[in-house]
């Protein structure tokens, strides 16, 4: 038995070793500013913890069999503990535990003490059931008012924000179902939410975000490859949960300038 | 000290009731509400298992109608996962390990004759009870039941027009919780008591064995996280039908102003991950202190380090109360706290770390028995080991950014907090079931059943943490609308079909429990030649646990292979060989 013990588990320990190392399954290409060091950070956190993981579970099966009972085994060690073994891994762990927590604090700060810097891209991400807004302020750089009493989601676009077409600020906001923003520039993202809470996730920037009704959460991110990214909701939100989906086109800044022109020229 | 702790257990002792009802129905002895508990989470335990068979089914195969169960729809889905969830985490996983060992087992193992309130005791399940058909009857209301997760969050939970089970039966599930939150809250108060106050002589705190510090410490979690979290579901009551706006502010759904505002949803995110990491421990303790028990005893050799495992328990009890926000790095909180609360969460590493580096130190030079309950203890043993190694990943805010709501959190808790503690469940049916029922279980088939579990569970959440790793959301239903999530499929039928495979595994426990009670082979007292107290007594044990006689107690708990005792091990009754210990 104590044999077997040692074959599964260290079957089972080398097996999902395999797939960790081999990244079958591995977080997807990164393509903001802060995924790199997102992810050299994650890849250090694997190999410390793999290596506690592997000792551990070898160690674990390696004792269930050397130590089995087998009819003329030794009697067992009568020791209850050694107390310096004790401090020695209370003291390692520690080490391990909040040093690793240490190395990765720089990232958090930058990522969310430092608010976004003055030449941003602004964008105000609303979350509602089930669907992804996004309004772009326009030439004047501010949002017009929205008023809940407005929202009316069927009419879709700036209906659906509620927006307040009495404003002279909102006369230039665009409102889209489809995300866009220039290469190379930080983005500022402002979240808000309707109805319940949701939450803006972009796997590609490395970007997960709750959006909370009643609060308007600033964060920001620096795409650094055009693209199509796949916007997700990451948070619970009802029944169309899994449907609740977007795109961020990441493109180059020309590109962006003509698109935001095109769709100020249309709203005229 | 000692004298008056005695005179307590003395009148406490009652005699034994006589008619069906008192003895079986509404009794006050704490074994036959320990089996009471332990029933009612078994039959849970297979709602809950059933439940999440469905789920991976849909998941698999979204457009299949169900025999006898028609369409899952997205929605039935989200109540699917919803009762999974709740069902598992309180009438399973609080109630088996607690409720039901810890009732049947602390008394014995301290020497008392009952609990210290026995007719509390009776309230509190009688409460969970009832609370238990009240979540179940949220399936059979208008709108079915609430979809919005075991968590629970506003607005969602709090909006009625928010979706469907957001209802009636939204409205059950809180007073279900509400109800388990009285009946833990009085449990709670007993196990403390009954641990502080009705020790026989001779036990000491430190001659406790390592499960009663277990369920004296999980107690205590209980005692300060369920009060709160009784009054986040008062307040969410009122919030959904009497118009307050706690956690609501002011919100449209979809289009139509609900009458609330300013109310704050990070609120119940606090009060609730307030109970809710302390939860986790209250799941996972008892599981510990067994193992701990289980690993000493079938090593043939005294637990490595009994001190330490004390003390880490009491510091993963404390500081287990200091790490709630770790749940809401996300969320919206201050990332400065999300700082502090990271720092805290690595540091109750420490202290599981501990645990495991004193197993493997019980193991080292032992002589070990391969009995179906050291299986599950070895098991257990590995999956905390492989459950625990994603929580620094998780606990580190710059990392939750891609891990939080994802699959690599469902595998996470799943291994530890789920699997792992259910291994301590079945460890603890098949250790105690002779003295319980008076019968050995069938050992051949527990093996089938340990193979089954462990490379089964194994299969089921492995898998989770790779999407995890990919971005795999939580809580979907299906994987059609993400274009990502394509390739991910072929891995979620390898984690349906090991569910399938895990779940038939299931059976041959349920199978081998009610036939060993009828036709096991006959126990003697102390069939694994164990130390504790319960080993002492007659088997099944006698109404007042000891027949009329007080034992006292001369040594600690794990006095195993003494050298110049003339066997391996030493009652802790055993007045000939004092140990040093």
């Amino acid at each position: 038995m104590g044999l077997v013990l040692l074959i599964v588990i260290w079957l089972i320990t080398f097996g999902s070793t395999y797939f960790f190392i081999a990244k079958t399954w591995w977080l997807p290409t990164g393509a903001s500013a802060a995924a790199a060091g997102i992810d050299h950070h994650f890849a250090t956190t694997y190999l410390l913890m793999g290596i506690v993981f592997v000792a551990a579970q070898v160690a674990l099966g390696y004792f269930a069999w050397r130590y089995r009972d087998h009819g003329s085994s030794p009697p067992a060690k009568y020791s209850h503990g050694h107390n310096g073994l004790e401090i020695i891994w209370t003291v390692l762990t520690f080490i391990l535990f909040v040093g690793l927590n240490l190395m990765s604090s720089s990232i958090w700060a930058s990522e969310r003490f430092r608010p976004a810097g003055p030449g941003a891209t602004q964008v105000e991400v609303t979350g509602m059931q089930f669907a992804w807004y996004f309004r772009y302020p326009g030439t004047d750089g501010k949002f017009g008012a929205t008023k809940p009493e407005l929202i009316d989601p069927s009419a879709g676009g700036e209906a659906a924000l509620g927006l307040d077409t009495t404003d002279p600020s909102s006369k230039d906001d665009i409102v889209t179902g489809t995300m866009y923003a220039p290469v190379g520039r930080e983005v500022e993202v402002i979240l808000r939410a309707q109805d319940v809470i949701h939450s803006f996730f972009v796997p590609a920037m490395r970007f997960k975000q709750d959006a909370v009704p009643g609060l308007a959460i600033h964060m920001h991110f620096t795409p650094i490859a055009t693209g199509d990214y796949e916007i997700a909701c990451a948070e619970l939100c009802g029944l169309g949960h899994y449907k609740m989906h977007g795109m961020l086109k990441v493109v180059s800044q020309e590109e962006f300038d003509k698109w935001l022109a095109a769709r100020e020229a249309e709203k005229q | 000290m000692a004298t008056r702790e005695f005179a307590a257990h003395e009148s406490h002792a009652h005699a034994a009731p006589q008619g069906f009802l008192r003895k079986w129905v509404f009794s006050l002895d704490h074994k036959v509400i320990g089996l009471q508990y332990y029933f009612l989470a078994l039959t849970a335990v297979f709602v809950g298992m059933f439940l999440s068979l469905l789920m991976r089914i849909h998941l698999i195969w979204p457009n299949v109608s169900l025999p006898l169960f028609g369409d899952i729809k997205p929605e039935t889905y989200l109540s699917l996962l919803t009762m999974h969830g709740t069902i598992m985490v309180f009438f399973v996983l609080t109630t088996a390990p607690q409720g039901g060992f810890g009732n049947y087992f602390l008394p014995i193992q301290i020497g008392a004759a009952d609990m210290a309130f026995p007719v509390l005791n009776m309230l509190s399940f009688w409460i969970t009870l009832v609370g238990y058909i009240v979540m179940l009857a949220a399936f059979f209301v208008v709108g079915g039941a609430p979809l919005h997760g075991w968590t629970g969050y506003p607005p969602l939970s709090a909006l009625p027009s928010a979706g469907p089970g957001e209802g009636l039966g939204a409205d059950l599930w809180v007073i279900s919780i509400a109800l388990f939150c009285i009946g833990a809250l009085m449990s709670a108060l007993n196990f403390i008591t009954t641990t502080l106050d009705m020790r026989v002589k001779g036990m000491s705190m430190m001659r406790l064995p390592l499960t009663c510090w277990a369920w004296f410490i999980t107690a205590i979690l209980g005692l300060l996280a369920f009060g709160v979290l009784f009054s986040a579901g008062i307040l969410l009551l009122l919030d959904r039908n009497v118009g307050t706006s706690f956690f609501v502010p002011l919100v449209t759904v979809n289009g139509q102003l609900t009458g609330h505002k300013g109310g704050s949803p990070l609120l119940w995110q606090h009060l609730f991950w307030f109970f809710g990491h302390p939860e986790v421990y209250i799941a996972i303790l008892p599981a510990m202190g067994l193992c701990s028990q289980l690993v000493s005893v079938f090593s043939r050799k005294p637990i490595f380090g009994y001190k330490a495992m004390v003390y880490a328990m009491l510091s993963i009890g404390l500081l287990g109360f200091m790490v709630w926000g770790h749940h809401m790095f996300m969320s919206g909180m201050s990332p400065y706290s999300a700082f502090a609360f990271s720092i805290m969460t690595m540091a109750i590493g420490v202290p599981s770390a501990i645990k495991t580096f004193n197993w493997l130190g019980t193991l080292w030079g032992g002589r070990i028995r391969f009995a179906s309950p050291m299986l599950f203890a070895i098991g257990f043993v590995s999956l905390f080991v492989s459950g625990g190694i994603s929580g620094p990943f998780l606990a580190q805010p710059t990392l939750d950014i891609p891990l939080h709501d994802t699959y690599f959190v469902t595998g996470h808790f799943h291994l530890i907090m789920g699997v792992a503690s259910i291994f301590g469940i079945f460890a603890a049916t098949y250790y105690w079931f002779p003295k319980m029922f008076g019968r050995m279980m069938d050992e051949s088939l527990a093996r089938w059943h340990f193979w089954f579990t462990f490379v089964g569970t194994y299969a089921i959440f492995m898998p989770m943490h790779y999407l995890g790793m990919a971005g795999h959301p939580r809580r979907y239903s299906q994987l059609t609308e993400l274009n990502y999530l394509h390739e991910l499929m072929p891995l979620q039928k390898f984690i349906t079909y090991a569910a399938f495979v895990t779940i038939a595994g299931q059976f041959i426990f349920l199978f081998n429990l009610f036939w060993s009670m009828k036709a096991g082979k006959k126990a003697s007292d102390n069939p694994w030649e164990a130390t504790t107290l319960e080993w002492t007594t007659a088997t099944p044990p006698p109404h007042d646990n000891f027949g009329g006689h007080t034992p006292v107690v001369y040594n600690g708990p794990y006095e195993y292979s003494v050298p110049g005792a003339p066997q391996d091990y030493v009652m802790q009754t055993d007045p000939t060989i004092v140990a040093a210990h």
